[in-house]
């Protein structure tokens, strides 16, 4: 329960400081401090039972499938942290307090940090490896709002992105090698899988494993070689350098390295990724540090180089590195948190953090000075300070590994090199800064002392330093022993935290260390005009470029791709359908199955004939378009016929009256598109096009062949026994549309409807100029309704409603049927329409075309729902036999409702499409014509 | 028979496919039309190719298979609300785009017999056809 | 028969019907006819799923004629979890629409009706030809949608769309037809027990209809190559429909889970999990393609389009893995991918409102009128979108990673992680230019519509309750999975097992 205040607290108070966002600074910072001052209160309650050795920890269940708990637990490791983290949090915000203005949203500010500060917590103390790679990225991207939170500079907005981009991938690794660590182990509780450390090793996924995690923790810690987002990180406000680069975000990486210490450790892939890892990351950084300008430059690169050294030192194979690493974890968040606070109060009282131009502080701020002089002593390993126990211990432990052999000399050596250079920019941090002659034309002169309360964290720092560096074993030395026991996993050799260890190797090299970095300072000058001559690579300029460079390549790229031509995505279609069909295909055995063909009669062999030659004709045409149209009604009309000559004379009815239609349509759209169509395409498109459709034909055609001539049992029985004595009807395909698939044609009529609306939504607002003269120039009949048209439409419209009367009520015996019947008064009523105008059959019809579509739907719909009265299904069927005159014997059936449905619709939607299409070319007044 | 209608079929598909590949819409449109024809023939003769039995009920013995016809039935309805629209679609295009080219833009070719061509079919916007009086 | 299974479909038809009758009448009667169809939609879901969940299949004969003969709608548990996605963000969708781009052209209440019926219809029908009618209800209602507003880039997109998918429903008939002239039957339970016991040539066109069938399917669901349509359709679709479209490609998808687990699922022993292995490379590539081109997209809406081509390939891959765990993960994703990028979408467009002539463009505009509150909630959304924690996107994508057997793993992960980190870049150029960079003043645009604002913000609420409710979700979703793959249960249902 402590666990989840602790780890939830601060999220919830992250709201805090924005209620008390307009009571001024003070009372939003103390709104932040509630939070982890409670949490600071509930951590040290536990302190007696952790120094005892105890782990505290909790376990809900959340997401079993995923193997996700919400399980915390708080060993010494994680209290360790924990202190560190709201500790130094504290301390950064009431810094915070006075380094923000008045002007700036410190609101926004101080619950960011809160985030972050939950993230870290919940990091650092999660028992469950996925629910830590949650909170892990969540600092990622809580820092991204910290370090990018003066958005307004360039600088800012980058460095948070490129952070953004290198930890949250880092991020991603690191999930990836949890998923495996959790396949290997079966389970993500860090119980259970700390104590899988052998499985994991002997497993052949540990490699696998072992790089990603890695790369998270690399990236997180900055190290070579992905340390460049670090320095960047620095365009953010000192506070959040103060917290995100000495005690926290770049202590998560190093952090993984103590907690997976027992699963991952001792093996020699281990030992040469981590270890040389850090060596490299540890001189780069020690020696970039010295070059660096700007103050928090060379802090930034300090911090990189002391990361390695943590890493270098997680690295090696002895019980007793771990927990030297552990100790300079605590060493280096102290000293460098008050360094970058130091270096706030500069920037804060000169204006400027350019070494160059900063010189001679001490006498402006000579307290200021003093704290940073004592803080940057422990960085460089005065003795008497806490960077000096840690850095001789790390002397020692480069001094105690073997299994570099022969060259066991290498690492020792490396070590007190970049011990010098961490000397010399320590040096360079004191004498640059406060001595070194005279302030060059700073911005704010003269300097002076920060407020009282600003100096107030940074002493606390500074006399931690002093106390650790001078008492080791009263103040610190517990504490990192249960830390280090709970990294290690087992008990810990003997060791002490003396000063003095007599006259050993290790103090020589820290001897040398101090030496040498005096010497390399002194001869700065040089070494300065060296590092000019380098080239200046600007890591942010290289990724934001690499960046711009990829999008330009990617998005060139992909227009080539998606070129946007309608033309190359249906050939793809088509081709993929053609790839697809002939793969499965191809095993055919044999195209011809075991049907006898039925013999060829000669007048279908012509009709078929004709139909092809005219399709090919349509398309030899197609530019030309009115004979393309003529050409394709050719081929609808012997369509029809082919259906009537196998026996379907409803779909060879239906089949004429829509051709009619069509054609009537695409003549009145072909009016208002250009006559021709240019030839553009090339040769080689035509060839592609060619064999595309020549692939799409054969495959037809096999398709349809290999059909024909098999057999097959057919649904189709059942139907035609059932169609009179359960669907009360001989045509027995009106009855399936009606009654057995009745639901189709609903839906079928849904489709005609909401067409028609379509096509009204499409038409809004359009108007075209009705051409004066047709292509040979003769000028257009400006009759608006021919007479003698308007007596033959007359004279057909009842004869047309006859029919299709007749066509309706026989439709349930006879081929015909509401559709047939309703597209015969469709073009009845457009006839009309062209002789008088669309306007005059509305009137005189009463009902406007949507309605009349709509009731015909909602008719056959509420047709289907009546059945639900009766007890039965949607849709069910129910009809009595009646004689009439002259028609014969009909059956009243509720079928017949749902056909008059489908009548209306059929005549509403037509008249609908067409007549919008009719009343574009009238309503348009060319000027002309006025 | 089977095999003529099959090449019948085949060649519809041949020359719908053919013009659906074009860049006029209205060739677009044609090829449509023509493709759901071959394919409403497809769908109709997946119910095998009968001779004189329709499928009313009489005192014949067998008929044709009634569900092909049907669902052909339903076919054609649905691709004339589909051939209308996009017909419909195509005359909004040329009329907001200023051009009755599939992508809505005029596509400038680099040689230069094709940018010949361009010209001509702006110059064939302006000209319309139809009956005479 | 339980009666209720009609509603998804007939409800949203007759309010279409009725909602065109009353074109003509007030405004605040057909708004209130529309969203009274959506909260009663949402409603049956409610009733509904529990029903389903209670693993008996439930099978509706339309017109009194049962399996093969007739037509049935049948609800399982991933119908029914179907129809749940739908009517939720049906209502965000009205809800959002009523805010005045309903009022952009003619009939959009109706046509959204329509288009609702179709989905639904798609869901719920356990027969191949009625499936291709709604599939055109829900297309033909699509193409207006898109259409809504009019204007050059709709046209241009809407031409694509609609000359594509009429090519697609061609090839729709083609494939049912083969299934009839072969199998004899329409429904697809009756064909599953077919494909199980054809073998030889007569298996053969079985197996190439239901390719071509794939094919169809993929131009719905917009994976590689088919998927070209989509970035310029959605980016260009008015937001409400942007949003809607959201499930769209879900139709599609579900479409080839459905067929890839019935008709051609075990029982169908060598066609069994049909071109699995052209889907799974697909997929991959889908995947790749859609991150590079949300990396390079110019604008935020674009950027959203890309994003919806991302989440298609992970289902996919889902769906092409097969088995029970993959398909559970890639059900919870799905629900997840609908309903966030809807959200961003109606997100979008608050703040292309904001930056008046500039819209989403990633050009630096004028100042936000709000930027802290759109800044705030598009840098949660973009988390949950992108896939990172502590949002849904992490544990959907987490599903589907640990479901994957290993060698699909070596696959997999690098693609989803890589074009996860590459979405996330994207995200942050995005999020940095539009709330960070800006050149004051800010140009005068309406203030901020705090109803609009607040529905989209509710829709994306939608990702932190399916982390906090993840357990019950996927224990559902693993049900449904179970259920999907377990065909025999499918022809009990329907009384077709004793010819099995």
């Amino acid at each position: 329960m402590v666990l989840l205040i602790l780890v939830f607290a601060p999220f919830l108070a992250a709201l805090l400081p924005f209620l008390a966002a307009q009571r001024g600074r003070t009372w939003i910072a103390l709104a932040a401090a509630v939070a982890p001052l409670a949490g600071l209160g509930l951590l040290l309650s536990q302190t007696s039972q952790v120094l005892a050795g105890e782990v505290i920890s909790v376990k809900y269940a959340w997401i079993t499938q995923l193997g996700l708990n919400l399980s915390f637990r708080l060993d010494g490791l994680s209290f360790l942290f924990s202190l560190l983290i709201l500790g130094i949090g504290l301390l950064v915000i009431l810094y915070a307090r006075y380094y923000l203005s008045e002007q700036e949203r410190v609101a926004r500010f101080f619950s960011s940090l809160l985030l972050f500060m939950g993230s870290m917590l919940g990091l650092v103390l999660a028992g469950n490896l996925l629910l830590m790679l949650m909170f892990w990225e969540l600092t990622s991207l809580s820092s991204f709002l910290l370090i990018g939170f003066w958005s307004q500079q360039t600088a800012a907005r980058q460095g948070a992105r490129m952070a953004l981009a290198v930890t949250g991938g880092g991020g991603l690794a690191l999930l990836a090698g949890i998923l495996v660590i959790g396949h290997v182990v079966g389970s993500y509780e860090l119980t259970e899988v700390l104590a899988a450390g052998d499985l994991l090793r002997a497993h052949s996924l540990y490699p696998v494993a072992l790089v990603l995690v890695l790369l998270g923790v690399f990236t997180k810690s900055a190290q070579f070689p992905f340390h460049f987002w670090l320095p960047h990180a620095m365009s953010a406000p000192t506070p959040v350098s103060a917290y995100l680069h000495s005690a926290t975000m770049v202590k998560a990486g190093v952090f993984l390295l103590a907690r997976l210490y027992p699963l991952l450790s001792g093996t020699d892939w281990w030992f040469y990724l981590v270890t040389f890892t850090g060596l490299t990351t540890l001189l780069i950084g020690a020696v970039t540090a010295l070059f660096q300008h700007d103050l928090k430059g060379l802090l930034a690169y300090s911090t990189i180089s002391h990361l390695g050294l943590i890493t270098l030192l997680f690295g090696l194979d002895s019980d007793f590195a771990p927990v030297a690493a552990i100790f300079h974890i605590i060493n280096h968040a102290t000293f460098k948190a008050s360094l970058f606070m130091a270096a706030g109060i500069i920037d804060h009282e000169t204006g400027s953090r350019d070494m160059r131009r900063i010189n001679g502080l001490w006498k402006y701020m000579p307290h200021t000075a003093v704290l940073a002089m004592v803080a940057s002593s422990a960085m460089a390993g005065v003795p008497l300070l806490n960077g000096f126990l840690s850095k001789e211990m790390f002397f020692s432990e480069t001094l105690h590994q073997h299994l570099l052999g022969s060259f066991s000399w290498l690492l020792p050596t490396m070590a007190t090199i970049a011990g010098m250079f961490s000397v010399a920019y320590s040096l360079r941090f004191i004498h640059d800064v406060f001595f070194n002659g005279v302030p060059i034309n700073l911005p704010k002169f003269p300097p002076h002392e920060p407020p009282r309360y600003m100096k107030i964290p940074v002493e606390i720092l500074v006399f931690c330093c002093l106390l650790v560096g001078v008492l080791p074993a009263w103040t610190i030395s517990s504490l990192l022993a249960v830390a280090a026991e709970a990294s290690l996993g087992h008990a810990l050799p003997e060791y002490d935290l003396a000063i003095w260890h007599g006259f050993n190797m290790p103090l020589l090299m820290s001897f040398l260390a101090l030496i040498g970095g005096v010497l390399i300072y002194a001869q700065r000058a040089p070494l300065f005009r060296w590092y000019e001559g380098l080239p200046d690579i600007n890591a942010r300029n290289v990724f934001e470029g690499s960046v711009r460079f990829l999008y330009g390549w990617v998005s060139r790229g992909l227009a080539r791709i998606e070129n946007g031509s309608l033309q190359r995505y249906i050939s793809l279609l088509l081709i993929a359908v053609i790839v697809m069909l002939t793969v499965w295909l191809a095993p055919l055995s044999q195209v011809t199955g075991e049907i006898a063909l039925t013999p060829v009669d000669p007048l279908t062999a012509l009709g078929l004939l004709v139909m092809v030659c005219s399709a090919l004709l349509t398309m030899a045409f197609h530019r030309q378009r009115l004979t393309a149209l003529l050409m394709l009604s050719v081929v609808g009309l012997v369509v029809a016929m082919v259906f009537a000559r196998f026996s379907a004379p409803d779909l060879a009815l239906t089949q004429l009256v829509v051709e009619v239609v069509t054609i009537l349509l695409m003549l009145l759209v072909a009016y208002f598109l250009p006559a021709q169509a240019p030839r553009e395409s090339s040769s080689l498109l035509h060839l592609r096009d060619y064999s595309i459709a020549a692939g799409c034909a054969i495959l037809m055609a096999v398709l349809t062949f290999a059909v024909l001539t098999r057999p097959y049992q057919s649904i189709a029985d059942f139907f035609l026994a059932n169609s009179l004595t359960g669907g009360g009807g001989t045509n027995v395909v009106n009855v399936i549309l009606v009654d057995f698939r009745g639901f189709d044609t609903l839906g079928e009529i849904s489709v005609l409807a909401i067409t028609s609306i379509a096509t009204v939504a499409l038409l809004q607002g359009l108007q075209l100029p009705r051409a004066r003269v047709d292509n040979q120039g003769r000028a257009w009949s400006t009759e608006d309704y021919p007479m003698m048209l308007g007596v033959l439409a007359r004279l057909i419209l009842p004869l047309a409603l006859l029919v299709s009367a007749f066509m309706f009520l026989r439709g349930h015996n006879e081929p015909g049927g509401g559709f047939i019947a309703g597209l015969i008064t469709a073009v009845a009523l457009i006839l009309l329409q062209v002789a008088y105008g669309q306007r005059w059959v509305q009137t005189r019809m009463g009902v406007q075309f949507p309605v009349l579509a709509a009731a015909g739907v909602l008719i056959a719909a509420a047709t289907g729902l009546a059945s639900l009265l009766l007890g039965y299904p949607f849709l069910t069927s129910a009809f009595a036999h009646i004689d009439l005159p002259l028609i014969g014997e009909i059956e009243v059936a509720s079928a017949m409702l749902f056909d008059l449905g489908v009548y209306l619709t059929v005549v509403g939607g037509t008249l609908l499409i067409l007549s919008g299409l009719g009343r574009i070319g009238h309503t348009v007044k060319l000027p002309e014509d006025a | 028979m089977e095999l003529l209608v099959a090449i019948a079929i085949g060649v519809l598909t041949f020359s719908g496919v053919y013009l659906i590949l074009r860049a006029r819409t209205f060739s677009v449109a044609l090829g449509l039309t023509l493709f759901s024809y071959a394919v409403n023939l497809f769908l109709f003769s997946m119910g095998r190719l009968h001779t004189g039995k329709p499928a009313v009920l009489s005192d014949a013995t067998s008929y044709t298979d009634p569900v092909p016809q049907a669902l052909v039935l339903t076919a054609i309805v649905i691709g004339f609300a589909m051939t209308a629209f996009v017909l419909i679609l195509s005359l909004r295009a040329h009329t907001e785009l200023g051009s009755d080219h599939v992508d809505g833009v005029e596509k400038p070719k680099l040689e230069p017999k094709q940018r010949k061509v361009k010209g001509q079919s702006n110059q064939s916007k302006r000209k319309r056809f139809g009956a005479t009086r | 028969m339980n009666h209720l299974l009609l509603v998804p479909v007939l409800l949203p038809l007759i309010c279409g019907a009725l909602l065109m009758m009353a074109s003509r009448s007030p405004l605040g009667l057909v708004r209130s006819l529309s969203t009274l169809s959506v909260l009663l939609l949402l409603a049956c879901a409610i009733y509904l799923l529990p029903l389903a969940n209670t693993g008996q299949i439930q099978v509706y004969a339309l017109g009194n004629w049962s399996a093969p003969f007739g037509i049935v709608l049948v609800l399982d548990r991933l119908s029914a979890l179907m129809l749940m996605v739908t009517a939720l963000l049906a209502i965000f969708v009205t809800l959002y629409a009523l805010r005045g781009d309903d009022q952009r052209g003619g009939y959009f209440h109706a046509l959204l009706q329509f288009q609702l019926a179709g989905i639904n219809g798609a869901f719920l029908t356990g027969d191949l030809f009625n499936l291709f009618v709604f599939f055109e209800i829900l297309l033909i209602a699509s193409y207006a949608l898109l259409l809504h507003g009019l204007g050059p880039a709709r046209i241009r997109a809407a031409l694509h769309y609609v000359i594509l998918n009429l090519i697609g429903s061609g090839l729709f008939l083609i494939a049912a037809g083969l299934f009839y002239g072969v199998a004899g039957t329409l429904n697809m339970v009756d064909l599953a027990r077919f494909v199980a016991q054809a073998e030889g040539d007569q298996l053969l066109l079985l197996e190439a209809a239901g390719a071509l069938l794939l094919l169809v399917f993929g131009l719905k669901a917009a994976f590689l190559p088919l998927h070209f349509w989509l970035p310029r359709a959605y980016a260009s679709a008015t937001a409400p429909v942007a949003a809607l479209f959201a499930i769209m490609t879900k139709v599609g998808l579900y479409s080839i889970l459905r067929f890839s687990t019935l008709v051609f699922g075990e029982q169908a022993g060598a066609a069994s999990s049909l071109g699995s292995g052209v889907l799974w490379v697909l997929a991959l590539l889908t995947m790749a393609l859609a991150a590079l081109g949300a990396f390079a997209a110019n604008s935020l809406a674009s950027l959203l389009a890309y994003l919806v081509l991302v989440s298609v390939g992970t289902l996919l891959a889902g769906i092409a893995v097969g088995s029970a765990e993959a398909i559970s993960a890639t059900l919870y994703y799905l629900i997840h991918s609908t309903w966030v990028i809807a959200g961003l979408f109606l997100l979008a467009d608050i703040i292309a409102k904001q930056r008046g002539e500039f819209g989403s463009s990633f050009k630096v505009g004028p100042r936000l009128l709000n930027p802290h509150l759109l800044g705030g909630c598009f840098f949660l959304a973009a988390i949950a979108v992108a896939g990172l924690p502590p949002f849904s996107g992490f544990f959907g994508k987490v599903l589907l990673l640990q479901a994957v057997p290993a060698h699909a793993a070596w696959q997999l992960w690098p693609v989803v992680l890589v074009s996860g980190l590459v979405g996330v870049i994207g995200l942050s150029r995005a999020g940095s230019l539009l709330f960070w960079r800006h050149h004051n003043p800010s140009s005068p645009v309406p203030a901020l519509d705090k109803t609009a604002f607040s529905i989209a913000a509710l829709l994306l609420l939608s990702s932190p309750l399916l982390v906090v409710f993840a357990q019950p979700v996927i224990s559902y979703s693993e049900a449904a999975a179970a259920q999907i793959l377990d065909v025999q249960s499918y022809l009990q249902a329907m009384q077709l097992e004793e010819e099995l």
